[in-house]
């Protein structure tokens, strides 16, 4: 299938699909360049997996058009698009051994020679001598591998992988995500990604889409996203975030003020998403800095005082929850690098930090503080 | 401290080996038993008595009671006699057999893929009619293929048939019959088949250049294998040796081994020959489930 129109772009464009009265994807547009890895992420429900479903053509979509270079593919049907898929199940045949899973697509387009293809397709997932096993025989890593060397084999413009690293154990998964980013770089196939792991897409893609109710709240860079979000839902669903409710009056010079629960703060005009009305104040906890009084709090830092109420240590770092005036439960990531000791509970703090490490969010009218629970991970970035 | 060491010593104490190990290396053969013990008397036991009958001397009665002289003739006999009624036989059932599959296919993949909610109905629709008597619902096809049946009459109108054509009573009444009767015992073992063929093996087989014709081929027919062989020897078998069907829904023209047997032992009271062509019947039948399984390959599917 050399006859291939030249690789392109894939464009999503206004793609919609409704079940009955459930609108599983609303209006989403997005360009993917070639060759890039890009990641969907988003919680289950987003309908990150249906917009995957529509580009491989396994879902129809209501309205819109998958775009492929020039071409509209959504009305192809899925034998006929140039693309594959890694299945979340993998989806191996299991009556076949692993060089004729590995073979299928090849086969299916006619081609007789496949021994060679299929030898070079496993020792680049480094499965040489697993070829006359059967998939039940492989454990769950292998079997994963093998799903992607049976995709891979076809040469497709563009390689969807439906959580494929979801039924692995947390070191198998950073193994293959390394893996993964190896063989993306080697082969240079437009790689999309869906995922619920926000640490995953981070340290896999290029670029990142967040999914939210059938639409893309934000989509950039792992970094751009995480160090700026564009929305409350963002900000909380990649890493945690502390935001505070409060109201900006407008921009002065290169700040824009905020009141919050009767202090004033600000928040560099570049780094808010709003300036007028209600707003959240958004910190990171890593970004947030414990010391005893207000005193020590460095120049040019705002900050704002309370009570250690809880202190979880977690090896790399000690998570701390700092209960404010108001009631509010703020994180803080202290790193555990030797410098400073660690605060009980029930010592009075004060919590600051720089305002250019602050950004602004539009906030509904009516919504309070939002301060994301201590995970038992530790998010992305926390101490990079 | 010597509580503590205690712990583990006594922990590794309990489980010696002993009388419960000797009684459970005897379990499995005490759970054969019973049944190994009525497949002994009810056909074991039996099955060696035919064995001995068929090689009786022919020229005995049940009167005068039978001599065994070993009389290996007696098959080559039977066989000289009755190979057309053997050989329709084997015809009949496996017309029978490709047209249940057609039906059977279909029906028991629709049943477990595309059923949904209405699976457990359609399958009870399947199994339903075996709750009347075998003999019954063959009656009742006599009534439906009789020539002043209502099908019949309407075949006629449309000149289907001729102005004295008629469906009792010939080999497509009875090769229908057998179709009819045999096949839930064809869809239900494919049904079970199907039911665990799992979708997205279908959606990865389309993801992979395969046309639906060929996911079919490559994937759901290997898959469905270990049921198609069961259904069909579950169809095969008992077709071949059906002699209702032909004798309510044929005519002697129509009759096939199972119908010999029957008067041989029944109406003509020839024991040799009945068990003769029984043997002859279960050899042959032997020989194409062999044939077939070698072909088939059971360990292909998993």
């Amino acid at each position: 299938m050399e006859h291939e129109t030249p690789a392109g772009d894939l464009r999503l464009a206004n793609l919609t699909k409704r079940f009955g009265i459930f609108t599983a994807v609303d209006d989403l547009s997005l360009t993917i360049p070639q060759g890039s890895f890009f990641a969907l992420l988003g919680a289950s429900g987003c309908g990150k997996t249906t917009t995957l479903r529509m580009i491989a053509g396994l879902e129809e979509p209501t309205s819109g058009q998958v775009l492929l270079g020039d071409r509209d593919i959504a009305g192809l049907r899925p034998y006929k698009r140039p693309v594959n898929t890694v299945f979340q199940s993998y989806a191996l045949f299991p009556h076949l051994d692993i060089h004729e899973n590995v073979a299928f697509g090849l086969r299916r387009r006619g081609i007789r020679k496949v021994t060679d293809q299929v030898e070079r397709m496993l020792a680049l997932v480094q499965l040489e001598g697993y070829g006359r096993r059967k998939p039940a025989q492989l454990s769950g890593g292998q079997q994963q591998r093998v799903a992607l060397a049976r995709a891979l084999i076809n040469h497709p413009q563009v390689l969807l992988l439906d959580e494929p690293l979801g039924a692995l154990d947390l070191k198998l998964r950073r193994q293959m995500q390394i893996e993964l980013k190896r063989i993306q770089t080697e082969v240079g196939i437009t790689f999309v990604h869906v995922t619920h792991d926000q640490e995953e897409a981070m340290t896999m893609a290029d670029t990142v889409a967040v999914m939210n109710a059938g639409r893309i709240e934000q989509l950039g860079a792992p970094a751009d996203i995480y160090e700026y979000p564009a929305t409350a839902f963002v900000a909380n669903f990649l890493g945690q975030s502390n935001l505070l409710a409060g109201e900006a009056a407008g921009r002065t010079g290169d700040d824009v003020p905020v009141t919050a629960h009767g202090a004033r703060f600000s928040v560099p005009a570049d780094r808010a998403r709003t300036d007028q009305g209600p707003v959240f104040l958004g910190v990171r906890p890593e970004k947030l800095h414990l010391v005893g009084g207000p005193d020590e709090v460095p120049a040019g830092h705002q900050h704002v005082g309370g009570v250690v109420s809880d202190a979880s240590y977690v090896g790399v770092s000690t998570q701390y929850l700092v209960r404010t005036a108001w009631g509010s439960e703020l994180s803080a990531f202290a790193a555990n690098s030797g410098v400073g000791g660690r605060l009980p509970v029930g010592t009075p703090v004060t919590a600051h930090w720089d305002p250019r490490h602050a950004f602004l969010l539009p906030r509904a009218a009516g919504e309070d503080d939002q301060t994301s629970p201590v995970l038992d991970e530790p998010p992305v970035g926390a101490l990079s | 401290m010597s509580a503590l060491a205690h712990v583990p010593a006594s922990a590794g104490q309990p489980a010696p080996p002993g009388p419960p190990r000797g009684r459970n290396r005897l379990l499995p053969y005490l759970l054969l038993l019973p049944g190994a013990a009525w497949l002994l008397v009810f056909f074991v036991l039996p099955l060696l008595q035919l064995a001995a009958a068929s090689l009786y001397d022919p020229s005995g009665s049940l009167a005068t009671g039978y001599a065994m002289t070993g009389e290996v003739g007696n098959y080559w006999d039977a066989l000289s006699a009755y190979w057309p009624q053997f050989a329709r036989s084997f015809v009949y059932s496996a017309i029978a057999l490709v047209l249940a599959l057609l039906m059977g296919y279909p029906l028991a993949y629709a049943i477990a893929q595309k059923a949904g909610r209405w699976k457990n109905l359609l399958l009870v629709a399947v199994v339903a009619p075996m709750f009347t008597s075998f003999l019954v619902r063959t009656l009742a096809w006599k009534t439906i293929l009789s020539d002043n049946g209502a099908l019949v009459g309407l075949l006629r109108d449309v000149h289907l048939l001729g102005a004295d054509g008629r469906l009792l009573a010939t080999p497509f009444a009875v090769v229908l019959g057998l179709t009819y009767n045999f096949l839930p015992f064809l869809v239900l073992p494919l049904y079970a088949s199907l039911e665990r063929l799992d979708p997205r093996l279908l959606e990865a087989a389309s993801d992979l250049y395969a046309s639906p014709l060929r996911a079919f081929r490559r994937v759901t027919l290997p898959l469905s294998m270990p049921g198609l062989i069961a259904g069909t020897l579950l169809f095969f078998i008992p077709a071949t040796g059906d002699y209702i069907n032909a004798e309510l829904l044929g005519t002697p023209n129509e009759y096939m081994i199972g119908n010999v047997i029957d008067s041989a032992f029944l109406v003509r009271l020839d024991y040799p020959q009945g068990a003769a062509l029984s043997f002859l019947l279960m050899a042959a039948i032997l020989a194409i489930v062999f044939v077939y399984l070698r072909k088939a390959g059971t360990e292909e599917v998993l």
